[in-house]
């Protein structure tokens, strides 16, 4: 992927700069993107702006803010330019740049990313201690340094947060019910970079880079499985240009392929009525759209139902591209919150579980049920919360 | 002939500062077991009549200058080493507060004796001074000797507000005054213009029986909404520490601590605020004081009556439906 | 115009903090160094003043684990000039380091004539005394400390600066230049510098090196720390445990029963 070779001004000399070029101005994607209607220059305009000689004024506007890396534009654009992959992060490279003042929240975010390795100040000592409330034996390659099968990339929302806590649990318990052979790396995983965010920090994507391609090459393994769809997305479009060869997974599709092993452990009936909701790194970017559907029918009495915008046309819940940390930005500008848009969807289908498969969801969905009132009627759970709960006794 | 244990008196806008008072309670406990006497210092112009505050010690030494209407640190530590120069402390403690603050460590550096900061108790024996400090922003604890020639040296002892319940070192009475002159330089490098007062707030805070106090731990602005519920189920009013008024969350009269209010309500509910001595002073003196957090090992437990380890933003909710339920089961209770 | 910065590393107390096997000061296999937080602030203090004023911002830092990353992102950040104080035995006390700053500021050609000298106005373990203040006497400059905002005059004229007091009052002062303010909290939180930025300081920019030796042993000023512990207050609040809801429900009974709602 070319994204660090393209600039502004040699976009003529790359296919994906002359891409970029070929749009008919069509504006779906302004009107795909769910903050298009607040968006001083969506991505239209934005090559409007270029075409026009204009594009400071692109830069020195705080539009940008706005995006949340959701690949809706992307996916809708007839011509196929890749606007999230590579437009948007050039453009959002300059204004960072350009802006008198980054957003207090993200300015933190992406400090503590560069100091601890994680997004929330949390320090990296702390990483690995919901191992100990694990419940099933969790090898620390640190501590163990035999080869395993798969890196279980855990990631910082499942490491630290306590809803994510909640999912690391789960996600070890379903590897151990499967005998899967696997190792974290503890108190020295740091951050894996999400492209989303860090498209504003590229310099603090290489350093992050730099230090995990170090921490992989001392271990001995085949595939890293990671809990967060941010990072396999890292892994798979940034890291290779560092070396990165490694079989990858995210655990839901990852967990879909064992699913002739998986479905005879699901002894448990859950009687949930489950909407899905298609994370857009999982979904759009990868088109992961039956894996976590496979594994909830699986489920003994699970009863799915679909809400209006699903799979490739599903709406982001608002944490990609920094989101997770402008919602006090957002809020000053009165934009309503995205999590809060999908959650009504969700609540509409009637269902008792809104299940998801990226650690985002379930702390912005969480928030949104309390801000809604809706708390009562719908739940947030993890694909993978749900399987381990199925192979209860 | 060892020193009296001597209190630098802390005064703004015409009364005696609370922090005064712990430190004439601290002293107090020092001179009795050193036995010596413990002697107060007021500076000022014209206010000799808060001598009489200072009864907790046995004598009160007065300096009255004009150039002493206002504290400027540099001026004060001239005037004390001149009172100094005749009879030397054993201990000199001076507040570390927003007033007083540099006041010791000129006294330290002009009379060339050692500063130690963060003292919370002091030990001395013979001519040796440990003192317990507490480092770190409140993680550390640290038992400190000050360096002992032939003869006790005087140490100047900077102490945090709260070391010692003010109360203990309240007294008013008739307490022998002292006035001393001091030849000050009038070139005046420093001079205090004008106060700016902050902007008269919709709520008075130390007016509240209940307060609900937003940290760090509250996250986001967009979560503000949650402690607001909190404060409709409760009653009382919405304050910060610093972290949440520097962002622009809540407004400066909104700001408890060492910059902002103290306030001693009966009921304080600290919510994700790690407990930094700066806020801590603002609010130590609560009737019932309860913490959230999620660090086990957040200072504030430390001077919390109750405390729930979690995360702010799930507890917070859980908090208020359990009061709404309890409200709703039994109204007339 | 020309400010000096004056910066100092002090242990990161995100980790939690270790002690030494002797007992007598913290564990460094497990320490890290951060700037100072009111340094910080002092630094984008000198950076806004910069802005406004135009004029020229040296930072001086004293030699840390870590230093060099502050002072590459200070010049990423728009400081004219970074120098490095080295030379100096490790483990010194506010003190000591108020000693090299000052020695530094004396003898480093480059570093006076000054107008402004700002540093934070404390930090977490400033145990033996306050730099800017320290800094200050030796200088023979005035002195003026929790100060959140600077307004300069014409040249020549004192400047005014804002400090904090108690109940969100706020004291104007006048200062004679050249001063030493202990800044509090800069008019604006310190701005973000890209880490690419940074990096980019680091491969262009060279940070000076002030060569200053360990001060003669003023035994009788020092300070010795016998034994470091961590902090186990008299008091601990009584902790309720369980589900949030748990405890929530344990709670709101204490509440009741108090007649707080």
């Amino acid at each position: 992927m070319g994204t660090c070779s393209v600039t502004l001004e040699t976009l003529s000399q790359y296919p994906e700069g002359r891409e970029i070029l070929t749009c008919i101005q069509c504006g779906v994607c302004a009107g795909t993107c769910p903050y298009g209607d607040v968006m001083d220059y969506p991505p239209r305009r934005m090559i409007a702006m270029m075409r026009a000689g204009m594009l400071e004024k692109v830069f020195t506007s705080d539009s940008l803010l706005a995006c949340v890396a959701c690949y809706a534009c992307m996916a809708k654009c007839p011509r196929g330019i890749r606007l999230t992959e590579i437009l948007l992060p050039l453009m959002k490279e300059q204004t960072l740049a350009h802006l008198p003042e980054l957003p207090g929240e993200l300015q933190k975010a992406l400090q503590n990313t560069l100091r601890y390795g994680n997004p929330m100040g949390e320090p990296s000592r702390k990483r690995a201690a919901w191992v100990k409330t694990a419940g099933v034996p969790i090898r620390i390659f640190a501590e163990d340094r035999r080869p395993a099968d798969a890196l279980w990339f855990v990631e910082c929302y499942t490491s630290y947060y306590p809803r994510g806590q909640d999912n690391s649990r789960a996600t070890a318990r379903v590897f151990h019910r499967l005998g899967i052979d696997f190792a974290i790396l503890g108190n020295e995983e740091k951050c894996a970079g999400e492209c989303g965010r860090l498209t504003w920090e590229p310099g603090l994507f290489e350093t992050l880079m730099d230090y995990n391609m170090a921490v992989f090459q001392k271990y001995q393994f085949n595939r890293v499985v990671t809990s967060c769809p941010h990072a396999h997305n890292a892994f798979k479009n940034r890291y290779p240009a560092l070396g990165f060869n490694w079989g990858l997974e995210h655990v839901t599709p990852f967990l879909a392929k064992h699913l002739d092993r998986l479905k005879p452990l699901l002894t448990r009936k859950l009687p949930y009525t489950v909407t899905y909701h298609d994370s857009c790194c999982l979904g759009r970017q990868n088109e992961f759209y039956e894996a976590p559907r496979q594994l909830l029918a699986a489920i003994p009495g699970v009863k799915l139902i679909e809400m209006v915008h699903n799979r490739v046309n599903a709406i982001c819940c608002g944490g990609g591209g920094g989101g997770m940390w402008l919602d006090t930005y957002f809020k000053a500008k009165g934009y309503e919150r995205l999590s809060e848009r999908r959650l009504k969807e969700a609540a509409a289908t009637k269902a008792d579980v809104l299940a998801v498969s990226c650690p985002y969801e379930v702390s912005r969905f969480e928030d949104a049920l309390k801000v809604l009132g809706f708390d009562k009627r719908i739940v947030v759970r993890d694909v993978t919360e749900l399987l381990a709960e199925a192979m209860e006794e | 002939m060892t020193g009296p244990i001597c209190v630098l008196a802390e005064q703004w806008r015409g009364r005696i500062s609370e922090v005064t008072y712990e430190a004439l309670a601290l002293g107090r406990e020092v001179a009795d077991r050193v036995g010596v006497p413990l002697t107060a210092i007021l500076t000022g112009c014209n206010c000799r009549e808060l001598t009489r505050m200072l009864g907790a010690a046995d004598s009160v030494i007065y300096v009255d200058h004009e150039l002493l209407a206002e504290v400027v640190p540099q001026t004060c530590a001239e005037a004390l080493v001149q009172i100094f120069a005749g009879a030397r402390p054993r201990v000199l403690l001076v507040p570390l507060t927003n007033i007083s603050l540099g006041i010791g460590t000129f006294v330290g550096v002009r009379m060339g004796v050692p500063v130690i900061n963060f003292c919370k108790d002091i030990r001395i024996t013979g001519d040796k001074l440990e003192a317990q400090c507490v480092m770190y922003g409140g993680k550390i604890e640290a038992t400190v000797e000050a360096g002992a020639p032939s003869g006790p040296q005087p140490v100047v002892l900077g102490i945090w507000p709260g070391v010692r319940p003010a109360d203990k070192g309240r007294a008013e009475r008739d307490v022998p005054v002292m006035d001393m002159p001091v030849v000050l330089d009038d070139t005046q490098a420093v001079r205090l213009c004008r106060y700016i007062e902050p902007e008269a707030g919709d709520v008075d805070l130390t007016k509240q029986e209940v307060l609900v106090a937003v940290g760090r731990g509250i996250q986001d602005r967009g979560n503000l909404p949650l402690a607001e519920e909190l404060v409709k189920v409760l009653g009382g009013a919405l304050c910060g520490s610093r972290p949440v008024i520097d962002q622009g969350w809540l407004p400066l009269s909104r700001q408890v601590g060492k910059s902002g209010l103290m306030v001693k309500p009966k009921l304080y509910v600290a919510l994700g605020i790690s407990g930094a001595p700066e806020h801590v002073e603002g609010m130590k003196d609560a009737g019932l004081i309860v913490a959230v957090n999620s660090d086990a090992r957040a200072p504030i437990f430390n001077v919390a009556h109750y405390g729930i380890v979690g995360d702010v933003l799930e507890t917070l909710p859980a908090l208020t439906a359990a009061i709404d339920a309890r409200k709703a089961a039994a109204p007339h209770a | 115009m020309h400010i000096l910065v004056l910066l100092k590393m002090v242990p990161d107390v995100v980790e939690d903090l270790e002690i030494a096997s002797d007992g007598k000061g913290l564990d460094l296999e497990y320490l890290r160094m951060i700037l100072s937080e009111s340094d910080d602030h002092a630094l984008e203090q000198a950076l806004l003043l910069k802005e406004r004023h135009g004029g020229k911002v040296t930072v001086l830092a004293l030699d840390a684990p870590e230093v060099d990353d502050a002072l590459f992102t200070a010049a990423a950040k728009g400081a004219d000039h970074v120098v490095k104080v080295v030379g100096m035995d490790p483990g010194f006390t506010t003190r000591q380091a108020a000693g090299f700053f000052s020695q530094a500021i004396a003898e480093q050609p480059g570093l006076m004539p000054v107008d402004l000298v700002l540093t934070g106005v404390q930090a977490i373990d400033d145990l033996d005394g306050l730099v800017a203040p320290l800094v200050a006497d030796e200088l023979r400059m005035p002195y003026l400390g929790i100060v959140t905002g600077i307004v300069l005059d014409a040249p020549g004229r004192p400047a005014r600066a804002i400090k904090e007091f108690p109940a969100g009052v706020r004291g104007e002062f006048e200062i004679r230049l050249p001063a030493v303010l202990g800044i509090q909290a800069a008019e604006k939180p310190p701005r973000y510098v890209p880490v690419a930025k940074v990096r980019a300081a680091m491969k262009s920019g060279k940070i000076e090196c002030a060569e200053v030796p360990t001060l003669a042993d003023d035994g009788w000023l020092a300070v010795n720390i016998l034994e470091m512990k961590r902090n186990q207050p008299a008091g601990h609040a009584e902790m309720l445990d369980g589900s949030p809801e748990q405890a929530c429900e344990k709670l709101c009974g204490i509440l009741a029963g108090r007649g707080l709602f």
